[in-house]
């Protein structure tokens, strides 16, 4: 079992992560038009499947509804969000503006991120803003909230109080400052970290062997992305054109050979075997879990991963999940 | 140097379609190393300009004229006939040429010829490339003497993103990914400790966004 470390906010997240517990985290995309009643649908299909939910901000810069509402909206829904919030929009008098508001909600998690290119979306002629990055983010945030400083250097009348983290994404090039790039992520605040979806197990524990050499497994914490492939397209689709995600090609192999009807049930256990996997890995602290427009399958995926149910935390003495250790 | 595209012929003519003695003026430095905007280019445009008018029908003197540089009133005194004979100009200079001659002749049209692409270099003959958004504060210390700013897509000064790939950019595989240089340069200097220096906020203040920008020295 990992050692118990203390929590510093009240993020429900921290806490479960804090008390040793293998975390379970899944995304919920904003939908492309006002109806906040999707968000609520989605909301009701992963409650009490996940630990907290992330809420995207404009992924793969597509304008959708905002993930500060969306992370309002979820709240009043019952469910603890992570806010995802992209530098490629917003300057820093509006990232932290927008902090305030959310912590004026009192949302406790963000995720900080650079954000796709606008070339990817629906405003390919639009401009960038890029006023600072996600390892400035980091800093910027954690000095809201440990210093209670604006940037400015004025004092911040209530801080936020949020569990801050980022993305880390073991495949991208070059490989060799994969492990350095996240010890400056670390350095710059980031306390849990949430990987890009993992198909290459191979790359993926060559990667956590650094980041273990270095201790840093003990100084943030891991959670593994997974995604599971609904089709043996999608699996190609990954493979070839998203930047960025590593799908080794027996794996497309082994989706491709499975009959059509089949593939869905296919996608789920490559993905089960890949959460086992993952379980036995020193420094993986839970699973963050993409199931791309396919979010009522979360459950299902939780359940068979015997990471149901999940914690309560108003229960004591309960006895966390079986983590690996060396 | 400045790097300019001329822009496309259909447009330059909407531009100009209504004057009667158009001078075309060549800005003979930047734009000429590209070969957009140089004196010859400004005969060429002046040429294809005649020929569009004759094809619509329409009547206009079109002359040509050059200077070294359309950026500095020096230089502008050999162009003082030939302006003076126009009713409009179409300067084949950068947006700075541009301006600088509209200012100096405030009773004459100037139109320009290109779009101003970017500062950059001669990468090799034919090719030139960006190096340099002019941001005002020089970062190429601490990055290996590779720009972040001009040449990474988001700017990221703490890179790369999770879109790199084989050393590429994630919008366009033909654009190299400025990280990889920085890291694969930290690394040939022996430098990669370096790596892992977090850089500061930038202090966009004398960039762009400080509004206009100018330079004096008080002993010239």
């Amino acid at each position: 079992m990992r050692e118990k470390r203390t929590p510093r906010t009240s993020s429900r997240l921290e806490k479960i992560l804090a008390e040793g517990h293998l975390a379970v985290t899944s995304e919920c995309g904003p939908p492309r038009g006002s109806d906040g009643a999707v968000l609520e649908k989605k909301g009701a299909m992963l409650k009490g499947y996940i630990d907290v939910v992330n809420v995207t901000d404009n992924q793969t810069s597509m304008t959708r509804l905002c993930s500060l509402a969306a992370s309002i909206r979820l709240k009043q829904a019952g469910l603890e969000p992570v806010l995802q919030m992209v530098t490629r929009d917003r300057n820093r008098i509006a990232l932290q503006s927008d902090i305030l508001g959310a912590a004026s909600f009192d949302i406790n998690n963000i995720l900080c991120l650079t954000g796709d290119h606008q070339s990817f979306g629906d405003c390919k002629t639009g401009q960038n803003v890029h006023d600072i990055d996600s390892m400035q983010l980091l800093q910027m945030v954690r000095q809201m909230r440990d210093e209670g400083l604006f940037i400015g250097g004025d004092a911040i009348s209530r801080p936020p109080e949020m569990f801050i983290g980022a993305a880390a994404n073991p495949f991208a090039d070059p490989f060799e400052i994969r492990v350095p790039r996240l010890a400056k992520k670390i350095a710059a605040g980031a306390e849990f970290i949430q990987t890009q979806c993992i198909y290459n197990m191979e790359k993926f524990e060559a990667w956590m062997q650094g980041v273990r050499d270095r201790g840093l497994h003990e100084e943030t914490y891991i959670l593994a992305g997974v995604t599971p492939f609904k089709t043996a397209g999608m699996a190609k689709y990954m493979r070839s054109r998203v930047p960025g995600i590593d799908v080794p090609d027996e794996l497309v192999k082994r989706m491709s050979d499975t009959p059509k009807e089949k593939q869905a049930e296919e996608g789920i256990t490559i993905c089960l075997e890949t959460i086992e996997r993952l379980k036995e890995i020193e420094g993986v602290c839970g699973f963050h879990i993409m199931a791309i427009e396919w979010e009522e399958k979360v459950p299902e995926i939780v359940q068979r991963a015997g990471l149901y149910p999940r914690p309560d935390l108003e229960a004591p003495g309960q006895e966390p999940a079986k983590v690996a250790t060396s | 140097m400045i790097v300019g595209q001329q822009k496309p012929l259909e447009e330059i003519w909407e531009m100009v379609k209504d004057r009667k003695r158009l001078l075309v003026l060549g800005c003979n430095t930047c734009v000429a190393i590209c070969h957009e905007g140089g004196n010859k280019e400004a005969g060429i445009i002046a040429s294809l300009l005649r020929m569009k008018a004759q094809k619509e029908g329409v009547s206009i003197k079109i002359t040509e004229g050059g200077i070294e540089r359309q950026c500095e009133e020096e230089f502008f005194a050999p162009a003082q006939t030939d302006i003076d004979e126009a009713d409009a100009v179409l300067s084949t200079a950068c947006g700075i040429g541009v301006q600088f001659i509209a200012a100096f002749w405030k009773d004459k049209p100037v139109f320009p010829a290109l779009n101003t692409t970017f500062l950059g270099g001669v990468e090799q003959i034919g090719v030139f490339s960006e190096r340099c958004q002019a941001c005002g504060s020089c970062v190429l210390g601490r990055t290996g003497g590779i720009c972040p700013i001009s040449r990474c897509a988001k700017r990221v000064l703490n890179g790369p993103c999770g879109g790199s790939v084989d050393g590429r950019c994630e919008i366009n595989k033909e654009i190299p990914c400025a990280w990889q240089l920085i890291v694969d340069r930290l690394k040939e200097l022996g430098q990669m400790d370096r790596y892992e220096e977090l850089s500061p906020l930038q202090d966009w203040s004398k960039d762009r966004a400080g509004g206009p920008r100018t330079l004096k020295r008080e002993d010239l």
